[in-house]
């Protein structure tokens, strides 16, 4: 069985993307919202505790804008190896 | 206009929409019925996945959990988002490239087996009916607080309404069902939400005003850590869960809601792997809307239920305080005959409380089973949200919503999960394995026959709740992260992966946190009671063990995958096909 090239280096590229996006998804969630709460504590954002703010309503916004970044990359790669699609759908 | 009119106003416009499009989008073929054809733009398919992913849990109990729970309730906030990030890149557009119906599908064609395919089919019957029995008691529930009937006429309605446009449209009727139960549900989260900032922040944007200044000056989340100080309560801001629990709780959760087989499936029905990953994006988009109003929504209300009660005198207390406490979901014993309400940390009562007939010297409803504690105050969690409207003094249409909005939450959910049960049984058992040669029309027949039966099933779980069901349905989500993730992503990033090596790890998984649930949470194997904190394996509470049998499912997978023989060239050859977006087709039925 022999793989395409192309496949190959598509593959390796989207699985780079996904390392770096779910460090973040990581790093936000369970770093900053969990394991390190209490250092983040200390500092503030308006009203609210940094760690406490991370964990009830930062992490949802990155979690949200890591996969818009994520949609971005992968049509961006798809268009670089040509696997774009047709749109098939009408209008 | 009274609340109960407004009320059965608002359900009965609502339901009638429900109804009008399950008519229009009665489904013709198998390929209608389990995934609305493939033709679900990336918007209604994100507008439907928010509907069928936000149940009556997250509506009505996930804000009040939280207000109780105050940080540690961020394990339910991250869980049940995160895990969106999971779908997104790790699932959804390798699944919508494979191209079939349903999860046990991937499973049983990835792994060349038709074992593998069954443990996945009882996997997700075992999954999706937990979750349902406790969406058909929610659907019961808000009947019976704000119209008045009684919990088992409330669960026959919603048995009906989700009959009629699952029954008719299947995946295609209830996408489009959802996307209006999204704009019903959402708006009916926002609009108190949005009230009660205005009042008690003076800022519009429920989101900003949780960390604004309250009157006086001094940040709303202070002041709120204050008076739990003051009460003995741990601060709200602080946690009192371990921080290992606290991040395989989310883990589990995480991991749980991108395996779950009614979410995943949402994702067959986009035409291509590019809309695929746009509409996760815009299903978490229209989710965090509602999660991250919640936790705003538990500041407002802890506040201002301990602001309006805490020492004051019952005789002086709100009319609400006395109409819910009518329904049984407040309760105050003057444990001091001071008529004054005490409300401190600790239990009030010992269990739920007890309602003697008679009324005590503050006329209040008297309870049995009070407890030695010095707290007088019993609050049912789920209040948080229903009387939230109320306690702000929002007008009657308002406190209406609330009611059309949680029935939509329950009612989307309900129907998602009973297409999944259905689909399992049509698709999965009878078309792949008893009875291939099944004509097209004979499967469709089929479906509607078994989603008719899990309708039923399901509403006899609401009507007579098994005690179990209770405590698992959270638990739901253990099993899927213990059984179907690591399945389904080893399956797609590890192409040396085997039958051998999934099924096992499933089987282990599935059985090991079925056994530590059933363990700690009914005590029926072992001890009788269930068993205290103390004995949990590696202080892992049974929320959290989803995350240790998970791992455990990767380990033995990973383990007998490789002592076992590689799988087929042809099968290497799928997961080469599943990495690559272009020419995704169509859903086929093969």
């Amino acid at each position: 069985m022999s793989i395409p090239e192309n496949a190959r280096k598509y593959w390796r590229a989207n699985l780079k993307y996904l390392a770096v996006l779910l460090l973040i998804w990581f790093a936000v969630s369970f770093g900053c919202g969990i394991l390190f709460k209490d250092f983040l504590n200390r500092y503030s954002l308006g009203g609210f505790k940094l760690g406490f703010w991370f964990a009830q309503q930062g992490s949802i916004y990155v979690f949200v804008m890591l996969i818009f970044v994520y949609v971005w990359l992968m049509n961006r790669l798809d268009k670089k190896y040509g696997c774009n699609e047709p749109n098939s759908r009408k209008k | 206009m009274s609340v109960q009119l407004w009320t059965w106003i608002l359900v009965g416009i609502t339901f009638a929409l429900y109804f009008g499009i399950a008519i229009w989008a009665r489904a013709g073929s198998t390929k209608e019925f389990y995934v609305a054809g493939g033709g679900v733009s990336p918007l209604a398919n994100g507008m439907a996945t928010a509907a069928d992913w936000m149940s009556a849990a997250s509506f009505i109990s996930m804000a009040g959990i939280i207000s109780f729970a105050g940080y540690d309730g961020s394990v339910y906030l991250m869980g049940w988002t995160g895990g969106y990030v999971l779908l997104a890149l790790l699932l959804a557009p390798y699944l919508r490239k494979f191209g079939k119906f349903t999860v046990p599908d991937f499973i049983g064609d990835r792994y060349y087996s038709n074992t593998a395919r069954t443990v996945a089919v009882i996997c997700a019957l075992i999954v999706s009916f937990t979750y349902v029995a406790g969406q058909m008691r929610g659907v019961g529930i808000v009947f019976s607080q704000f119209l008045q009937v009684e919990i088992t006429t409330g669960v026959i309605i919603g048995m009906a309404v989700v009959l009629v446009f699952a029954f008719l449209g299947g995946m295609k009727g209830i996408t489009y069902t959802q996307v209006a139960q999204y704009c019903v549900l959402i708006f009916a989260f926002m609009v108190p939400a949005i009230f009660i900032s205005i009042q008690m922040t003076g800022n519009i944007i429920p989101q900003i005003g949780m960390g604004g200044r309250v009157e006086d000056g001094t940040y709303l989340l202070e002041k709120l850590d204050t008076l739990h100080t003051q009460l003995g309560f741990k601060e709200y801001t602080e946690g009192s869960k371990s921080t290992w629990d606290v991040f395989a709780i989310t883990l589990a959760l995480m991991a749980g809601t991108a395996g779950l087989p009614h979410v995943i499936v949402r994702f067959f029905t986009v035409p291509n792997v590019k809309d695929a990953r746009k509409s996760a994006g815009l299903a978490l988009l229209l989710i965090a809307i509602l999660y991250t109003t919640a936790p705003a929504v538990s500041v407002f209300a802890r506040t201002n239920l301990i602001e309006t009660v805490s020492n004051q005198e019952y005789t002086a207390l709100p009319q609400w305080f006395k109409n819910w406490e009518d329904t049984g979901l407040i309760a105050w014993s003057d444990k001091n005959g001071d008529g004054k309400i005490q409300y401190v940390n600790g239990e009030a009562t010992t269990g739920k409380p007890e309602f003697t007939k008679a009324r005590g010297a503050s006329g209040e409803r008297l309870i049995a089973n009070a407890s030695a504690e010095t707290n007088e105050l019993y609050v049912d969690r789920d209040i948080m949200v229903l009387a939230n409207p109320e306690i702000a003094q929002l007008p009657a249409w308002v406190i209406a919503l609330v009611a059309a909005g949680g029935l939509a939450a329950a009612l989307s959910t309900a129907a998602g999960l009973l297409l999944v049960i259905s689909t399992s049984v049509s698709h999965d058992l009878i078309k792949k394995q008893l009875k291939p040669n099944i004509s097209e029309k004979g499967e469709l027949m089929a479906a509607r026959i078994s989603i008719f039966v899990a309708i039923i099933v399901a509403g006899l779980f609401g009507i007579y709740p098994p005690g179990f069901v209770a405590a698992v349905v959270a638990l739901a989500f253990g099993l899927a992260a213990a059984s179907f993730f690591p399945a389904i992503v080893l399956g797609i990033f590890d192409k040396r992966m085997n039958k051998q090596g999934a099924i096992s790890g499933m089987v282990v998984g599935i059985i090991l946190m079925l056994f530590y649930m059933i363990r700690f949470k009914t005590g029926l194997i072992g001890v009788m009671e269930p068993l205290p904190a103390s004995a949990w394996w590696f202080d892992t509470s049974p929320e959290g063990f989803g995350t240790v049998a998970m791992t455990v499912n990767v380990i033995i997978s990973v383990i007998v995958s490789r002592l076992t023989p590689a799988p087929p060239e042809s099968v290497q050859e799928i997961v080469e096909h599943i990495r690559i977006p272009s020419g995704a087709g169509e859903a086929q039925s093969h």
